[in-house]
Parts: C-alpha cells; sequence; structure tokens
C-alpha cells in the first residue's frame, strides 16, 4: 500500500540539468518543489575529487558514471521488422545517472540551433521545394523562434559561464566568431579557452579553403567566473577528463557547479534521492495530473499528491514513463498516428585522422569544448540544392584529451593488433589530430520509441524499446560533410590521413554522441506533438515534459543549449502566465 | 542489485507555506511581536556563536549535546533550552548571570570551562539579561545530553575552583567599552578561546591573547599584526569581508572557523564586524614570527614535485590560486604559523570552505590521507611553508604521522560502484 505524502506545489521528475533549472526557477516564484532523482547524490569536488578523477578505467571502460543497466535498459532494434534485444552494456550514447544527470560527465558544449533549424519543415519546404522533404520525413517546426529563445540560450550561457567568441551582436558579423549563428544580444561571459596546436593548424587550413573557423564556446571555464545566482567556477587546467567524466575542479558547468549551491540552501526545495518514480497520476477524467508514486530505495511505495509534475528526466526515460502512466496516445509507424514515442532521431558522426611526421601536438592536453569549427556546412548555411539531402553539421577538431586507453589512433594499413600496431601507437600518438564531424539527423517515420513486449525491467515493467536507422538522407549528408572534412585535413599538410566514413546501418557499439532527441515533441498541433511550444502537455495542462523530447528533430549541434532554452522558455511561462491561471493551457489547441 | 546505501534524503526541509498556484492564498498570522531586548538577546547570540556549541546535528537548536574534544575529555554541551527538566527553564535571570559572569551553575555547581566564562565575563548584566530573555523565547527540548568523558579527577567539579583560582578573573565591573571591537573579542565572541596559546591546563597564556593557538587537532592562527602569521597584511575590509562571507582574496574559512562563520560572523552586524576588524587591526605583532632555518632542498625538490602534481590545479604552480575562490598560499598564515598542524590537517583529511548566502559555492578540498604517506605529506608540507616568500620551520614525518593518527586520517576516496 502506497503512503500519501503531504502535497507540494510542484514536483520533478528527475534532477539533471532541466529538473536543476526548473526547480531554481520555480523556488525563486515562490513554489515549494519536490525534486524526485532516481540515482545518487553526487557533488562534484567532493565525489569526484581531482585526487582520483582521471580515472579512465574506472569512469569511462567501466561505466561508473552512466546508467545501471541491470536495474533498467532498452531494447534495440534498427527497423520493425527485426526483433529488438535488450543492451547489457551500451556504446553509442552513454545514459546518466544521478544528480546531475549527463550533464555531470557532459563535454560542455554549449551551442544556439540556427534560426532554420527550428523550422526545419516550413524552411526546407520554402527554399527547395515538395520534394527536399519526402513523406517518410516527419520534420516540423519547434513552434518557437530562434528569437522567442535568445533571451533563455543568453540566461543559459551567462549560468555556465561560457567560453567563446560572438559571431553575430544583434546583426553584425563580428571578426572571429562564428558568422553563421543567429544574432546574440550580447558577448559571451568569457573570452575563448586558449587554443592548443593541432585546432590552430585546422583552423589555419579551413581558413586556406575559405571556411569560417571560430573556437568553439565552452562551458568549460577560461578564467575564473561568478554566475548571476553567486556561484563562483575556477579556471579550467585541460587536464583531459570531461568528456565521459565529472569535474572535481569547477572548471565544467554543471548543475553541482552553477545552480545547486544556491537551490540547496533553500528551505522550500527538497530533494529525494535514490527514489524512482514508477507512475504520474491522472484525475479520473485523465485531464489533470495528481501527482506521482514513486519507490524508495527500500522498495517502499509513496504516493507524492502535487499540483504541478514536470517530467525532467533523460529523453528516453521521459517518453518511457509517459507510455507506463498511459498518458498521450502511443505513436503508431503502420498509421503515422499518435504522438508519444514519435520522431525519435538522433545524430550522425564521422571523423578523419591527420598523421604529422614532424608536429608534436600534446594531445593529452585538452578540454571537453576545447577546438575550432567551422559551421559553413551546419543546417542551412550552405545551398543544398541537388545534393540529396537536406541538414547538416558542424566540422571541427575538438581536443578533449586523447587518453591513453581510449586513444589509439593508426593510418591505413596498420594490423589491428601486434608489434607493427604498438609501433605505430608509440609513433603517432603525440603527432595525430583528429577532425569530427557532428551531423543532424531528420526525423523519419520508421523511427520511433514505444514499450517493449517481451522484455522487462528489475520492477517488472517493460523496456523502452528503440526502433531507429540512418536513412539515405543521412548517409547523404555524413559522406558530404566527411569530404569536407578531409579536405581541410589534407590542408593541414600532415604526412596522410585517414578518413573514417559512417557507413551502414546505426550500430549500438561504438560511442557516436549521447544526443537522443524526440519521442514527446513540441508543436503547434495536438494531432502530430504532445507539447505545445511551451512543453506543456496538450492533454494534461498541468504536466510539462522538458529535454531534448520536445526537439521535432535533431540539428547539427550539440542539444544542451537548446534543452536549457526550452527548460527557461517554459519556467518563464509558468511563472508569469500558468501560475496566475491555475492548470490552463497556455495555447489553445 | 549494485544500489548504493547512501543517503536517500537530502531534504532542504519541506516548506509549510501553503502556496498552491492559483488557489487564494490565506494572510499569514501575523508572527508574534519580539521584543526590543529578545531582539537584541537573538543579536547577541549570534556574536557568542551560542549555537556553535549548542546545536548538534540533527538535534533541536540550543538542546546541547554536542560533544567537545578538549586536552582533557570530551565534554557535552548543555541543553539551553527553557525546557524545565533537562534545560534551563527553572533559571532565573541572576542564575544566568552567574552562569555567564562566574561560570557558576544555578544549584551552584561549577561549570567547566569549555563553556567559555572566563571571557563571557565581559558582558554586562544589560546584555546578560536579553540573552537570558531571548532563551526564553526558543522551542523548548526535551534532551538530555550525555555524560561528560572526564578521567577523575577531572570529573570532580569542585576542583574547576582550583582552576579558576589560576585561570579566572572575574570582571567585577563590565563594561562596554573602551571599543565594541574590544569588547566582542574579549567578551562574547570568544576569539581568544581558540586563537590565544594555552597553558598545560588549558587556560589562556597571559600577555599572549590572540597569538594562534592549538585546539582539538586544529591550529587556529594568530590575530595579531603579525605579517607571516597573523593578520599584519590584512587591511581592515579584507578582515570584515573575511568574517562576512567566509573568505577574501587572501584566505577561506574552513574547519572550525567556518563553523564560527556560518553560525556567527556572517549573521553579524556589518558595524560589529567592522569594529572587530579594526580592534583586530591595533593588535601589534608582540613576538614577530622570525624566518625559519632554510628546510633541507632534498625535501624542498620531493615536496615540489607533490606540489605539482598534486596541489596545481587549484592552488597554481605559483602559488597564488584563484582569490576568493582556491585560497592563495603565499602569505598565508595557515600556511607559516609555527605549528603546522592546520595545514597537515588540510593535506591528510580536505576541507571545505563555509558556504554563505554571499559566497554560496562550498568550496572542497580533498583529502590526500590515502594518497600520500607521511613523508610526502611533511614534504609538501614544507614546500608550501617555505615558498614564495613563505618562511616556516620544516615540517616532520612523525608530525604528519602523530596528526594522522589523531584525526583518523583514513582514505577519502568514494568507493567504487559494484557494476
Amino acid at each position: 500500500m502506497a503512503t500519501t505524502l503531504p502535497a507540494v506545489d510542484a514536483v520533478l521528475i528527475g534532477f539533471g540539468w532541466t529538473g536543476a533549472i526548473m526547480a531554481q526557477e520555480l523556488t525563486e516564484a515562490g513554489l515549494n518543489v519536490l525534486a524526485i532523482e532516481r540515482g545518487d547524490w553526487r557533488d562534484t569536488p567532493t565525489d569526484f575529487s581531482p585526487a582520483y578523477a582521471q580515472d579512465e578505467l574506472r569512469y569511462y571502460w567501466r561505466h561508473e558514471l552512466f546508467q545501471r543497466l541491470n536495474h533498467d535498459t532498452l531494447t534495440i532494434r534498427n527497423r520493425t521488422s527485426e526483433t529488438a534485444l535488450p543492451m547489457r552494456r551500451l556504446g553509442s550514447f552513454l545514459l546518466g545517472s544521478g544528480v546531475g544527470g549527463a550533464g555531470v560527465h557532459w563535454n560542455g558544449q554549449v551551442w544556439r540551433f540556427l534560426p532554420s533549424d527550428l523550422k526545419a519543415r516550413s524552411h526546407n519546404l520554402e527554399r527547395y521545394g515538395r520534394k527536399a522533404v519526402p513523406d517518410e520525413m516527419t520534420i516540423q517546426d519547434y513552434g518557437v523562434s530562434y528569437d522567442d529563445l535568445e533571451p533563455y540560450y543568453d540566461k543559459f550561457e551567462y549560468l555556465c559561464g561560457v567560453s567563446g567568441k560572438a559571431g553575430n551582436l544583434k546583426g553584425a558579423i563580428q571578426p572571429g566568431g562564428d558568422p553563421f549563428e543567429g544574432p546574440r544580444q550580447r558577448e559571451y561571459p568569457n573570452p575563448p579557452l586558449e587554443m592548443p596546436y593541432a585546432p590552430t593548424l585546422f583552423g589555419q587550413a579551413a581558413a586556406g579553403l575559405g571556411r569560417h573557423p571560430f573556437p568553439h564556446p565552452a562551458a568549460n571555464m577560461s578564467r575564473p567566473y561568478t554566475n548571476p545566482l553567486g556561484v563562483q567556477l575556477g579556471a579550467c587546467t585541460y587536464c583531459g577528463f570531461c568528456e565521459k567524466y565529472a569535474c572535481g575542479n569547477y572548471s565544467k558547468a554543471s548543475a553541482q557547479t552553477t545552480i545547486l549551491p544556491v537551490l540547496m540552501r533553500k528551505k522550500t526545495f527538497t530533494l529525494r534521492t535514490n527514489s524512482e518514480v514508477v507512475k504520474i497520476n491522472l484525475s479520473p477524467d485523465g485531464k489533470t495530473a495528481t501527482g506521482v508514486t514513486y519507490l524508495d530505495e527500500k522498495g517502499q511505495e509513496f504516493e507524492q499528491p502535487a499540483e504541478l509534475v514536470v517530467l525532467s528526466a533523460y529523453i528516453l526515460h521521459n517518453v518511457r514513463l509517459l507510455l507506463l502512466s498511459g498518458i498521450g496516445k502511443p505513436y503508431d509507424p503502420a498509421t503515422g498516428e499518435g504522438v508519444v514515442g514519435r520522431n525519435y532521431a538522433y545524430q550522425i558522426t564521422s571523423s578523419v585522422n591527420v598523421f604529422f611526421n614532424d608536429k608534436i601536438l600534446n594531445p593529452f592536453v585538452g578540454a571537453g569544448a576545447l577546438g575550432t569549427i567551422v559551421n559553413d556546412f551546419n543546417g542551412d548555411n550552405f545551398d543544398h540544392s541537388g545534393l540529396g539531402f537536406i541538414g547538416g553539421g558542424y566540422v571541427g577538431m575538438l581536443q578533449t584529451g586523447a587518453r591513453p586507453i581510449e586513444t589509439h589512433n593508426t593510418p591505413d594499413g596498420v594490423p589491428k593488433w601486434g608489434a607493427a600496431w604498438k609501433a605505430a601507437v608509440a609513433r603517432d600518438y603525440l603527432k595525430t589530430a583528429t577532425i569530427s564531424t557532428h551531423g543532424a539527423v531528420m526525423s523519419h517515420r520508421g523511427n520511433y520509441l514505444d514499450l517493449d513486449p517481451t522484455y522487462k525491467d528489475v520492477l517488472g515493467r517493460p523496456l523502452l524499446r528503440m526502433t531507429f536507422d540512418f536513412t539515405d538522407n543521412e548517409h547523404r549528408m555524413s559522406d558530404y560533410l566527411t569530404d569536407r572534412a578531409a579536405e581541410i585535413g589534407r590542408a593541414m599538410g600532415g604526412r596522410e590521413i585517414k578518413v573514417n566514413y559512417r557507413k551502414g546501418s546505426w550500430d549500438v557499439v561504438p560511442y557516436q554522441t549521447t544526443h537522443n532527441t524526440g519521442g514527446a515533441i513540441m508543436g503547434d498541433d495536438p494531432k502530430t506533438s504532445f507539447t505545445n511550444r511551451y512543453l506543456q502537455s496538450w492533454d494534461v495542462p498541468n504536466l510539462f515534459v522538458l529535454g531534448a523530447t520536445a526537439f521535432p528533430q535533431n540539428a547539427g549541434y550539440n542539444p544542451t543549449g537548446t534543452v536549457a532554452a526550452l527548460a527557461y522558455h517554459a519556467a518563464d511561462a509558468i511563472r508569469t502566465r500558468y501560475l496566475k491561471a491555475s492548470r490552463q493551457p497556455l495555447v489553445q489547441a | 542489485m549494485a544500489r548504493r546505501l547512501l543517503l536517500s534524503l537530502i531534504s532542504a526541509a519541506v516548506a509549510s507555506i501553503p502556496l498552491a498556484p492559483g488557489a487564494q492564498q490565506a494572510p499569514a498570522a501575523d508572527p508574534p511581536v519580539e521584543t526590543q531586548q529578545v531582539a537584541y538577546g537573538r543579536a547577541l547570540a549570534v556574536i557568542g556563536d551560542c549555537e556553535g556549541c549548542h546545536n548538534r546535528p540533527g538535534g533541536q537548536a540550543y538542546a546541547g549535546g554536542l560533544p567537545l574534544n578538549t586536552p582533557f575529555g570530551v565534554i557535552y554541551s548543555a541543553n539551553i533550552t527553557p525546557d524545565r527538566e533537562t534545560g534551563i527553564g527553572t533559571w532565573t535571570s541572576d542564575d544566568f548571570w552567574n552562569a555567564l559572569h562566574k561560570g557558576v551553575r544555578a544549584n551552584g555547581a561549577k561549570l567547566y570551562p569549555a563553556f567559555p566564562y572566563p571571557y563571557f565575563t565581559h558582558a554586562t548584566r544589560e546584555e546578560s539579561d536579553a540573552l537570558y530573555a531571548y532563551f526564553r523565547t526558543v522551542a523548548p527540548a526535551s534532551y538530555r545530553p550525555p555524560a561528560n568523558k572526564l578521567p577523575f579527577p577531572l570529573n570532580i567539579r569542585f576542583l574547576v575552583t582550583f582552576w579558576n583560582m589560576l585561570n579566572f578573573k572575574e570582571d567585577t565591573a563590565p563594561t562596554t567599552g573602551p571599543t565594541r571591537g574590544e569588547h566582542i573579542v574579549r567578551g562574547l565572541g570568544h576569539c581568544g578561546a581558540c586563537h590565544t596559546p594555552k597553558t598545560l591546563l588549558g587556560g589562556d597564556k597571559r600577555g599572549h591573547e590572540l597569538e594562534g593557538g592549538k585546539l582539538d587537532n586544529w591550529f587556529a592562527p594568530a590575530l595579531t599584526g603579525d605579517v607571516r602569521a597573523g593578520l599584519g597584511a590584512w587591511s581592515a575590509a579584507d578582515i570584515a569581508e573575511y568574517l562576512k562571507t567566509g573568505r577574501n582574496a587572501r584566505a577561506n574559512a574552513s574547519g572550525s572557523m567556518g563553523d564560527v562563520v556560518s553560525h556567527s560572523t556572517s549573521h553579524m552586524a556589518d558595524a560589529d564586524v567592522a569594529a572587530i576588524a579594526a580592534y583586530l587591526k591595533s593588535q601589534t605583532a608582540r613576538l614577530p614570527t622570525p624566518p625559519a632555518a632554510a628546510p633541507d632542498p632534498k625535501v624542498m625538490a620531493a615536496g615540489q614535485a607533490i606540489y605539482v602534481d598534486q596541489c596545481a590545479a587549484c592552488h597554481a604552480v605559483d602559488g597564488k590560486a584563484e582569490p576568493t575562490f582556491f585560497p592563495p598560499l603565499p602569505g598565508a598564515a595557515v600556511t607559516q604559523s609555527r605549528d603546522p598542524t592546520t595545514v597537515i590537517r588540510f593535506i591528510l583529511s580536505g576541507t571545505q570552505t563555509v558556504a554563505t548566502d554571499a559566497r554560496p559555492t562550498p568550496l572542497s578540498m580533498p583529502s590526500f590521507a590515502w594518497k600520500l604517506n607521511d613523508a610526502q605529506v611533511a614534504a609538501v608540507a614544507t614546500y608550501v611553508r617555505n615558498s614564495w616568500g613563505n618562511s616556516a620551520p620544516a615540517v616532520s614525518a612523525g608530525d604528519v604521522a602523530g596528526l594522522r593518527r589523531k584525526v583518523a586520517a583514513k582514505p577519502v576516496r568514494k568507493p567504487s560502484a559494484s557494476i
């Protein structure tokens, strides 16, 4: 029997970036807020002390920071004709767990989507005509514009102390920045990180080819910073352990290093860890969320009533909890109807290695978002006429720290093991630079999420099933990007290059990106979206669903900046409008 | 199943404000009007840091029960709530005055000087009455602290009479002068309880006020004008900023001083903090610390290598760190104090800068007890005590081993999750 607890004003399910943002905003509005997180309490400096955090075996190879798959995993297949199987180890994406979520082990890559990314359907139809968007490609507009989101992008960048160089200040293109970005109202809060040798060479080669290189915007601190909440961060030491690691040095923005010191001091905020929400409860008419049911670490069941329910877990968990709670119509790929699980998307990556004979590049010096980027082939920054695809991605050289167990690039022709392999690794480790491409994935009728009919989690609930593959659009786009990367690689003047195209079906084994998107998308039409432009459920107006869950399709950028901007946009609507007209839809269907 | 049984409930307290969105908000009941005397008493309780000793973790406010580790044994703080059975509910204002002023309980028994009446004796009767009035208003707690753990004959309270003869001088005519700062520092603020060196009997060493003292395996640095080991290089504004926010460009408050900032100084009136700063700046360096003999170059080289590997990420290769964030080491009093206890303890156990409303980030220094042996800790401590213009006696491996035992500095390393 569940124990019913005293009601709260708002309950948050999951306590990563979006949960922390929403909790901070709602407590500022005077609400009594409870966050329920299924993982552990984690603070970065104490749990990931710099005295031992740089432990590649422990954190990366043994996946200590990631979701415990023996408790809950997902099943995966490429297409509906296959039988999905449960994953006992993840590779392509690495799900977070615990306070701070995947925002603890992220790189700190903070991007804004292009204005055209947010209206992918109408923009591409307008510029390239009907044929550019095949029927099977289910892309949509977000329902919010870049101008709507600009103040919230700005807010997140200043919260995180992003190090970067503006390329477009109020419409005026700035030298040294990204000339393709949407207009921003002010410069980044911190100057760019110090650029290492290899990304500097990349920038010179790219500029020589007429591209527009600029430093990657980074939530790794280029100098000490105090954010608008009064929380302090310290300068990055370029230790090379951001990506897949936690930073105990206060140098990478996370919920812990930007919000929690202030939030945890508030009497109106409570956090329950090691507690898993198993259901969002509805009123008998199904139109109001009455709260949540959760299990604590001993398996005891509690019912937590709340006036407002915010789903702020990772996208895969958000979608699964909606399905398990019976909220919204599940998506059916056969008919194209239904909204929960619809428009799941991902990203597509590739790389080019450049091997030098004479240049010592010290690749172990690194930071998560340290590098030089060109956006000449991202989004619709270039003419796609005749290319046979839409979308794009960035091409860049990121120096995240060539961690020794993980990093052993060798040229074509070198054996995969043995003395010759060892000799090549020893010869090339310090002299190899890698260009990566980071491409968009459009949503497609056959790519979706639903509940697995066979496999269950430790609590006996169906696992989430992912059905996903790259389509021709993605492969054509990625090959195009990879060729552009190879051009720059050749121009860097090394001994040789190695081009690593992304071929064939999507494969769950090699790491690609933890940028899963969609499944409960935002939009203007309740038939094709789960939430309105404020991330408010069309069906259950006191339920808000945050995160990349809302993306109708993915873009060629890392998602966190847009995830945070959408969360702030929703929080602002809740504060200024929703709370003044309780439980009312903010947009009339 | 790999669920770690860690903290399952991180609660910043459940608020009682029933603010349902959009719902009609009931008018809040007016809080009882606090008399001027009670408000004054509350402010004095902040100055006296009463809750620093009389609150135990998880206990009700002022219910006592916090173990105080004295050189003579463990003394548990008293319940000073107005509970009639277990607190001071039956005390009169005269009883309270006698405790504060003379170290005598209502029943006539002597208080142990862990209760700092040698300082509180400088409080005026008006202040005592205000404190008394304030403590009458706190919620009564029915709680009896554990019995003290003192060896014979120290467990005989009567013997305190002899201690008092040697170490206690009642202030027969306390005044609030000559300056506000002196009145706080020498009186309710009881700064010397930690910062003044002690005799073998635990009394203040006469004539050595605020020259730095050792207590509970911490060394509290000198508050005199000593440039190396005291406040000689600090301005009055530096001192005020430190007391108010928990840090300044020269130092961060952590350990016992972090508690003092958290419970007391960060809540004091700005004028009081300024008065303390002005008084401390009037203290001359009575015994300036002379430069120490240059340490063994081999130890310094070993210390430097460890420093660059383990410490420089935050404190920087040149020790200058990031002022107001990671504390700088050149010129730091904690680093150069004649007694290296605190710097060794920081390295062994790590420490956490106090979080305040002004500076909410609770900066943590990790423990190196699991990673560095006694000789290595001694070398790096010697290095930071004698680099960048610093000078202080070398630290020996024996010093480290002794403190390691006392503070039970065990490996503080997050255990691996079983997967």
